[in-house]
């Protein structure tokens, strides 16, 4: 669509700097009307002082900020189109959930008629009629949060941004709330920024995915691009869990061939160039095979029984692999000799 | 390093403008329409239509103000207020001593300029753009200037000039420089030293003492396991419900001349009647009665911070009891020690009413201004010289308390739910502060024990035991007439009017210092720190100073406060502000701030965030506040002792009035109805809000004395 349709966040050379310290660097990016875009990166990456500066709580030191078009770089959190869910959901601890939710647009217009109406269309979409009346300590983790998206949906913003909404809530409860925040998202065509560290979490529910590392973008693409064709060993690594073995390419008549440790594989063959190289290998497309098949002779250093999966530490002319190995009808244990076998597109190159 | 915002303001009004055209047009309304001087009158207009010519330029500027804000012009604007504010004020002190005092009129231009000075500059960029911040800073900022700098440096200032006027060094030298101020005689045997040499040995003692007290005491009650610690705890609330002097005459009845101790200890040990009690002993005892709660409650906290995994960890690295109190302990408390210390050094040197009492010829400094002041030789320079003195003893000590505080960090405990048992003392030494625990709690609960049967008896300080309500009587009579109760006691009249004072300074007190805690923790802007630091100042300065500089600074035109209610009003407002900022600051360290930041993003603007969302939160914080500015105006002496009036009278004042004339037994009888009264003000308050911590000192602030 075009950069002045509704909604739609450009974001243009943006950097914070705090005295000698480069939060975000140079960074940019777009994210169109009803897209879900994910920051995802480890702790001190610079992806939440991204969301701030897209919220307006903090100041850029270069760089601008467009939002459904217009220039906001300079104006202050309360006077932008935009809605943010907290990671402690920041629900006003003295006011009910009814008032919580009214807050933003009685901001805008006194008429207390019309916030309750819209505030009760809200709370009825997220299922939370009956908790009108109750103090945010009187509610579950997952009831607040769900005020909290509330709130913020009400006053029906251009991009609504979340700050890491899952972290507070136990592990069973992440996997339901998170295809809740998608489904709602989708429904709505909402523009969302969404930020976390979770790489399960950012795969499962985003339309695109920016990667942040050391206040820079990494790689932006889609779960799929991301996970498939990372574009260093940061990325394979970590995105899913890889394998990363140091070696050299050569390129032949039949195809790539990938060497390290004195045995060579065959690897996926389009735009990959001879010379020094680093493959990952994803531990579930490695299988086991008895000994003598396969890529790679190995050795069982350890074995862990997960209930879905075991988990081998393989000792091999690569160095030690990770491998999840899904057949539960046989175990190894330390010490077995076994083989490992892989398809050549399941290796990805990546440059060194 | 961020973004200024440098757009132009728009052609069409910001909507909120309506709030800045109302100000705006208030300082219009101040020049036309409101009497300009004190003694009432015609308006600025009227004046300068007589004759005045000075005034002109401020009718101009107050037309022309409400036009610039109108147009947008907010820059014009800006520069207009100030010009406006700094040239009224110029023309008020020009007129000397004789011109016009500033009425209604005056008062409220200057307020409506400085307001729309204030969002004026927001306007154009300043403070983030955010109008609120910037009127609660350059408001809060400005009254600072006005009622504590203005003031103290007038006052200082009139130590360097002679009787006509003229600036004399030579003559403020030798004010400062005498030996009737620096001499160091007594140290080496002779009968007198310097006032201010008097006044460190004083501070010094007491402040080792207090310290060393409130140790034994900390340690008896979490360490010794003294089983009476709620005692203890209950008699470190006491100081702040008890007048000043209550404990000094408590002392006078039991070890005077014809005290009840004295006169037992003659009578069953034929030891002689002795003055012992007036000079350095008494005034040590009745200070270090007085401020060891306090030091008690600083290091108890500091003794309940240190986490006892450390002591259990020094115990399993086979470290005996004493060597575990030796190099964990006692480290850990050097910080706690020192603050205590601190705050008994400045506390004493800030006391009162203790040495009016008790000091007798050893002369201190608070003393020493009073009578440079209100007694006989009337010197107002010499008072000022003694002044700067005071001021520069508990500047330094301030200092020495910001420096450390700065750096040593008292709190150990992770906040992980500590589930040690804190290492118990050594024996020798737990005997020993058991012991001094006890002599301690039954010493100063004689002394109350004195002051409470004292009202009820004929007259306790010569030993006449006989029950009598005639002190109440003479103090507090009530008669029903046929105008119905006539209070006819003769304490009524200053009862009332503390009451009254008190509870019209408390809630002011709390809404400056909270505002402006606001500010200071939740808003970044050039200056910050600055304007944090401006706030406590306060703190540093003596009851005394104040009060001198208070009536060398508001006795003339064209500021005239003294004699009225006002004065009284506003000293307290400004001297416990502090408070206010500190209780705040503590309290908003505890409110999340992603919730001003969701309010934020819930399109409210800084008022709104304020109102509904952080005030509300503040609630604990704004009843400490109401109670300590309360409790602390109607125990407060040193300061408003010198602006009190016979119309305005004061309870403090009026008990002191009292001990001078001898009447002991009523000024007893007062400050026991006084204590009661602040008792049930603070059980009544506690009942209604479930708080138990008062928070008096939130992190250990230094207050200079009653």
């Amino acid at each position: 669509m075009s950069a002045t349709s509704s909604g739609g966040v450009d974001f243009e050379g943006v950097s914070k700097r705090y005295g000698a310290v480069t939060a975000v660097d140079d960074v940019s990016f777009r994210i169109a009307p009803g897209e879900l875009v994910t920051l995802l990166g480890p702790s001190g990456c610079g992806k939440t002082t991204t969301l701030r500066m897209v919220a307006g709580l903090e100041p850029v030191s270069a760089g601008t900020i467009r939002i459904g078009g217009a220039d906001v770089t300079l104006r202050a959190a309360n006077e932008r189109d935009v809605s943010m869910v907290f990671q402690s959901y920041a629900l006003f601890p003295h006011m009910n959930v009814l008032d919580n939710v009214c807050y933003g647009p009685l901001s805008m217009n006194p008429d207390k008629a019309r916030a309750r109406e819209l505030a009760r269309a809200k709370l009825e979409m997220l299922g939370l009629s009956s908790f009108e009346q109750r103090l945010p300590s009187e509610l579950s983790g997952g009831q607040q949060q769900r005020v909290a998206v509330a709130r913020s949906l009400v006053l029906e913003p251009a991009v609504l941004l979340f700050d890491e909404p899952l972290s507070n809530l136990d592990a069973k409860l992440r996997r339901r709330v998170r295809q809740e925040i998608r489904e709602l998202q989708q429904s709505l065509s909402l523009t969302v920024l969404y930020v976390t560290h979770d790489q399960e979490e950012a795969l499962a529910v985003s339309d695109r995915i920016i990667v942040m590392d050391g206040g820079r973008i990494a790689q932006q693409g889609t779960p799929h691009e991301l996970y498939e064709t990372p574009a260093s060993r940061f990325l394979a690594d970590f995105i899913g869990d890889a394998n990363l073995v140091d070696g050299e390419v050569a390129v032949g008549a039949s195809g790539a061939v990938f060497s390290a440790g004195g045995t060579a594989a065959p690897v996926r063959g389009e735009r990959v160039r001879p010379g020094p190289a680093t493959l990952a290998l994803r531990p579930q497309r490695l299988r086991v095979v008895p000994a003598g098949q396969g890529v790679l002779p190995g050795t069982c250093r350890r074995s862990a029984y997960l209930g879905s999966r075991h988990e081998l530490i393989v000792d091999t002319p690569w160095g030690e692999l990770l491998v999840f190995d899904a057949d539960m009808h046989r175990s190894h244990r330390s010490g077995d000799a076994l083989g490992i076998d892989f398809d050549a597109d399941a290796a990805i190159v990546l440059p060194r | 390093m961020t973004a200024t915002i440098v757009t132009p303001p728009p052609a069409v009004a910001h909507p909120a403008d309506r709030s800045g055209r109302a100000v705006a047009a208030l300082a219009l309304l101040a020049v036309l329409a409101l009497p300009w001087a004190l003694a009432g009158g015609a308006p600025a207009i009227g004046l300068a239509w007589a004759g005045q010519a000075m005034l002109w330029p401020t009718i101009a500027a107050a037309a022309a103000l409400p036009a610039c804000v109108w147009r947008g012009a907010h820059g014009a604007a800006a520069a207009l207020a100030g010009a406006l504010v700094v040239w009224t004020l110029l023309a008020g002190f020009a007129g000397g001593a004789g011109g016009t005092s500033f009425g209604l009129g005056a008062a409220l231009l200057l307020a409506a300029a400085t307001v729309s000075g204030a969002r004026s500059i927001a306007r154009r960029g300043a403070f983030k753009a955010d109008v609120t911040v910037s009127t609660i800073v350059v408001v809060i900022a400005s009254l600072l200037g006005l009622f504590i700098f203005y003031p103290v440096g007038r006052s200082l200032f009139s130590a360097l000039v002679d009787e006509h006027g003229g600036f004399a060094l030579g003559l403020a030298a030798e004010r400062l420089l005498t030996e009737d101020i620096w001499g160091l005689a007594c140290l080496a045997g002779g009968a007198h030293c310097g006032v201010a040499v008097n006044s460190a040995i004083l501070a010094t003692v007491v402040g080792l003492l207090s310290t060393l007290i409130a140790l034994v005491l900390a340690l008896a009650v979490q360490r010794g396991g003294l089983r009476q610690a709620w005692l203890v705890k209950l008699m470190s609330v006491l100081p702040i419900v008890t007048p000043p002097f209550v404990i000094a005459l408590a002392l006078v009845v039991l070890f005077g001349r014809t005290g009840l101790v004295t006169g037992w200890l003659g009578s069953a040990f034929g030891v002689p009647r002795s003055r012992w009690i007036y000079g350095l002993p008494g005034v040590t005892l009745a200070q270090l009665l007085s401020f060891t709660p306090i030091a008690f409650m600083i290091l108890h906290g500091a003794l309940a911070a240190i986490s006892p995994a450390l002591e259990e960890a020094a115990q399993t690295l086979r470290a005996s009891r004493w060597r575990v109190f030796r190099s964990v302990t006692w480290p850990l408390l050097r910080p706690a020690l020192a603050n205590a210390f601190l705050l008994g050094f400045v506390e004493s040197l800030a006391d009162f009413a203790n040495p009016i009492v008790l000091a007798g010829n050893y002369e201190v400094l608070s003393t020493k201004i009073f009578f440079a002041v209100a007694g006989a030789q009337h010197d107002p320079g010499r008072a000022a010289a003694l002044a700067m003195v005071l001021l520069g003893f508990t500047l330094l000590a301030f200092w020495g308390q910001q420096r450390w505080l700065g750096r040593a960090s008292y709190v150990t405990v992770s906040g992980k739910g500590d589930g040690g048992i804190a290492a118990r003392l050594p024996t020798g030494l737990g005997r020993l502060c058991m012991g001094v625990s006890a002599a301690w709690i039954v010493f100063t609960l004689a002394c109350y024990a004195v002051i409470l049967v004292g009202g009820f008896v004929k007259d306790v300080g010569r030993g006449d035991m006989t029950l009598s309500l005639t002190h109440f009587g003479a103090g507090f009579g009530i008669d029903t007439g046929v105008g119905g109760l006539t209070f006819t006691g003769s304490a009524w009249n200053s009862l009332f009017t503390t009451i009254e004072v008190a509870a019209v300074s408390a809630p002011l007190t709390a809404v400056i210092g909270l505002l402006a805690a606001y500010v200071i923790t939740r808003h970044q802007f050039a200056g910050r720190r600055s304007f944090e630091f401006l706030t406590m100042v306060a703190f540093a300065v003596p009851g005394t100073v104040i009060g001198v500089a208070y009536i060398v600074a508001f006795n003339t035109a064209p500021l005239e406060l003294t004699g009225g209610m006002a004065i009284l009003v506003l000293c307290f407002v400004f001297r416990n502000m502090p408070v206010g900022v500190r209780a705040g600051v503590a309290a908003l360290a505890q409110i999340d701030k992603t919730l001003d930041e969701a309010s934020s993003t819930l399109r409210a603007s800084t008022l709104r965030t304020l109102r509904r969302v952080v005030l509300p939160l503040l609630r604990p914080a704004i009843v400490t506040t109401l109670v300590f500015s309360f409790t602390h105006a109607m125990t407060a002496v040193s300061a408003v002792i010198f602006l009190a009036t016979a119309k305005y009278n004061l309870s403090t004042v009026y008990i002191i009035g009292r001990v001078e004339a001898g009447e002991y037994p009523l000024a007893i009888a007062y400050s026991t109805v006084l204590i009661f009264f602040m008792l049930a003000v603070l059980l009544l308050v506690q009942r209604y809000t479930g708080d138990t911590r008062l928070g008096r000192r939130a992190g250990g602030a230094l207050v200079t004395g009653h």
